[in-house]
């Protein structure tokens, strides 16, 4: 494709957790960039350092040393504030146990984010139902999500992580709770609906059987980067 | 925001319900008890105010209230009168007695002696018979609460002879005043008769009703009352208020009270505090995705705020209408409750108990979902 363009950059990440008088350093120095209009996969071994690799992508946890840039601004350098607004405006979330409001519809659940950037409530659910229109799921609108496969749960919150149409898209093991079949129904839906020239959708999983889908392989290991390429490396 | 905050707790019934129950409970509890509380403490005064034509009240210096009074001289009555000031002064005589009922079933009684003359003393409105009943032989007048606590209901007083004392007393009629702090039965007759039902000392007459002459307030009047005689003098509100003074420091009233709406308090600060814990910790994972999906502290403190102030305000609504509906069943049907109002104060201060409540509670549920991290939600 002819169309990518850096939108995220990676400087140097460090993290380092402490516990009691323990520190352990969980990201050594990662230095990386993600582009644009692709599905980027982040794969590894359990506790190789993906989920707080996301996690500083996405804005929601700071780095011990180094910078982020995401879409031309070092996020990490913004005031709390700023940038909670920031993740509001530009990134959607996926997760692996959905977090959807158990006592708001489907439809009310997709809305959340217009809500909370100060949409009115009806236009709000309105485009929310739009979007589970777009998710195949229009008819599940006014359900409650314990009313909902865990399959149509995830649709719904891949709906709230696209109805205000952020440029990033962050998602981690979003079909670890799900079967095989509707594990690779929701990830080819999200292809479908998500991946956009001007949109990064960054995706942190195990699960092997939705490695076809990726544009592109991020390999950790022990909190570094081993492998970088459309497929795996074969052993 | 504020929408999505309401429909994530009312929609979960559950907790909502204990919520409300909490604050409800609690409000029913302190606004009911502090108005049993203010109305036992006033019936200190009723003994003064069923009389509102005096303006002061006469009394040997060692007396404290209606019921705690010692005797003077009858010298003493004209004394009162030809102090300049006093337009007029009449005697009454309260004391306490013991009465035989029909029946053969003893009871204790408060004997209230008024002017032969004027009546002064007696209340105004009778339930049955009339003022001039008291000039017949024997008479005697009883309380309304008397007559129901000492007769089945139903039964018509009228003409039941009692023994006073020893004496025969008949009653004929029925007069409507507040109950006193001891509920007892109350018989009024004239002074004269009283004197011979109360069993004898040489002092008898146990107050002086008295008024001041236009132009003069009741506290000057009985501050020369006090210069002339060396008696003691009070007016009508400074001795309905040493009624009161004298349950405050001498019975255990309010501190059981006190004791009740602390309880009242701290079991609604307990319920209300648990259930919005739990239910903050089961929503904490929501609370975690809209704080990564960017919701400021900000907001999310508005948000534990309207759900707290809905709880607030719906749970001390229905805590305040029954504390209503029970204080207004109560007041008709049992003679102990006649006469009980809720002051406006008292729903004022259990609305300030509860907003305490709510903040302290709130505040506690808030503090977990104000420190998470965000990162948490992707554990
Ligand atoms: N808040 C934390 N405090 C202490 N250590 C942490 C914290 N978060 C992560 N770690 C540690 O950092 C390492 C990497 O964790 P991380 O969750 O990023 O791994 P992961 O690749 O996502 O694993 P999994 O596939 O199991 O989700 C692990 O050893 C983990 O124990
Ligand atoms: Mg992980």
């Amino acid at each position: 494709m002819s169309d990518l363009k850096t939108a995220i950059t990676l400087h140097k990440i460090v993290k380092e957790f402490s516990t009691g008088s323990q520190t352990i350093r969980v990201l050594h120095g990662i230095d990386a960039e993600i582009q644009s209009g692709e599905l980027t996969y982040l794969v590894g071994e359990s506790g190789s350092g993906k989920t707080t690799m996301i996690s500083i992508i996405a804005g929601i946890l700071y780095p011990t040393s180094g910078s982020v840039s995401v879409f031309g601004q070092d996020i990490y350098s913004l005031s709390d504030d700023d940038l909670v607004r920031f993740r509001l405006q530009n990134i959607g979330f996926i997760f692996q146990q959905y977090n959807l409001i158990p006592t708001l519809t489907a439809a009310e659940n997709a809305a959340v984010p217009l809500v909370a950037a100060g949409m009115g409530r009806d236009q709000a659910v309105k485009k929310g139902e739009a979007m589970l229109d777009n998710l195949n799921i229009a008819d599940q609108a006014r359900k409650l999500p314990r009313q909902l496969s865990g399959g149509q749960q995830q649709r719904v919150a891949i709906a709230r992580a696209l109805v205000h149409e952020p440029r990033l898209v962050v998602c981690d093991e979003p079909t670890a709770a799900l079967d095989a079949k509707s594990g690779r129904r929701v990830m080819d839906l999200l292809r479908e609906v998500a991946l956009a020239a001007d949109r990064t959708v960054i995706i942190v999983t195990h699960d092997n059987r939705i490695f076809d889908l990726a544009d592109r392989i991020l390999m950790m290991e022990d909190g570094r980067i081993t492998h970088d390429g459309k497929t795996l490396p074969d052993h | 925001m504020t929408w999505i905050a309401i429909r994530m707790l009312t929609g979960d019934r559950q907790k909502f319900f204990g919520l409300l129950f909490g604050v409800a409970f609690s409000t029913l509890l302190i606004s009911q008890q502090l108005t049993i509380f203010i109305n036992l403490l006033e019936r200190g005064a009723t003994a003064v105010y069923n009389i509102p034509t005096a303006d002061i009240w006469v009394m040997d210096p060692v007396s404290r209230t209606p019921d705690v009074a010692l005797p003077m001289p009858s010298t003493a009555l004209d004394k009162v009168r030809s102090v300049n000031g006093v337009e007029w002064a009449s005697p009454l005589l309260r004391s306490g007695a013991t009465i035989r009922t029909p029946e053969g079933d003893l009871e204790g009684v408060t004997v209230v002696g008024v002017d032969d003359a004027t009546l002064i003393g007696l209340p105004k409105t009778f339930i049955a018979g009339h003022r001039e009943v008291l000039y017949e032989p024997d008479s005697v007048v009883i309380d309304s609460s008397g007559a129901a606590k000492l007769f089945p209901p139903g039964f018509d007083p009228i003409g039941v002879r009692l023994e006073l004392n020893d004496r025969r007393a008949v009653i004929r009629g029925i007069v409507d005043v507040d109950p006193s702090f001891t509920s007892q039965v109350i018989l009024y007759t004239r002074y004269s008769n009283a004197l011979a039902y109360v069993p004898g000392t040489r002092n008898r007459m146990t107050f002086i009703l008295a008024n001041a002459s236009d132009g003069l307030t009741a506290k000057q009047v009985g501050e020369r009352i006090t210069d002339a005689t060396g008696l003691k003098a009070r007016t009508r509100d400074e001795f309905a208020r040493d009624g009161i003074d004298f349950i405050v420091e001498n019975t255990g009233i309010p501190i059981n009270f006190g004791i009740t709406v602390a309880l009242g308090f701290v079991v609604g600060v307990a319920i209300v505090g648990l259930t919005f814990s739990l239910f903050i910790r089961d929503n904490i994972k929501q609370f975690g995705a809209l704080k990564a999906i960017g919701v400021t502290n900000a907001k999310i403190r508005l948000m534990v705020a309207a759900q707290a102030l809905l709880v607030g305000l719906v749970g001390y609504g229905i805590g305040i209408l029954l504390a209503a509906i029970f204080i207004a069943l109560g007041s008709i049907n049992s003679p102990d409750f006649k006469g009980f109002y809720t002051p406006w104060e008292i729903p004022v201060l259990t609305a300030f108990v509860v907003l305490t409540m709510i903040m302290i509670t709130g505040w506690l549920a808030l503090r977990s979902v104000l420190k998470m991290e965000p990162a948490e939600v992707f554990r």
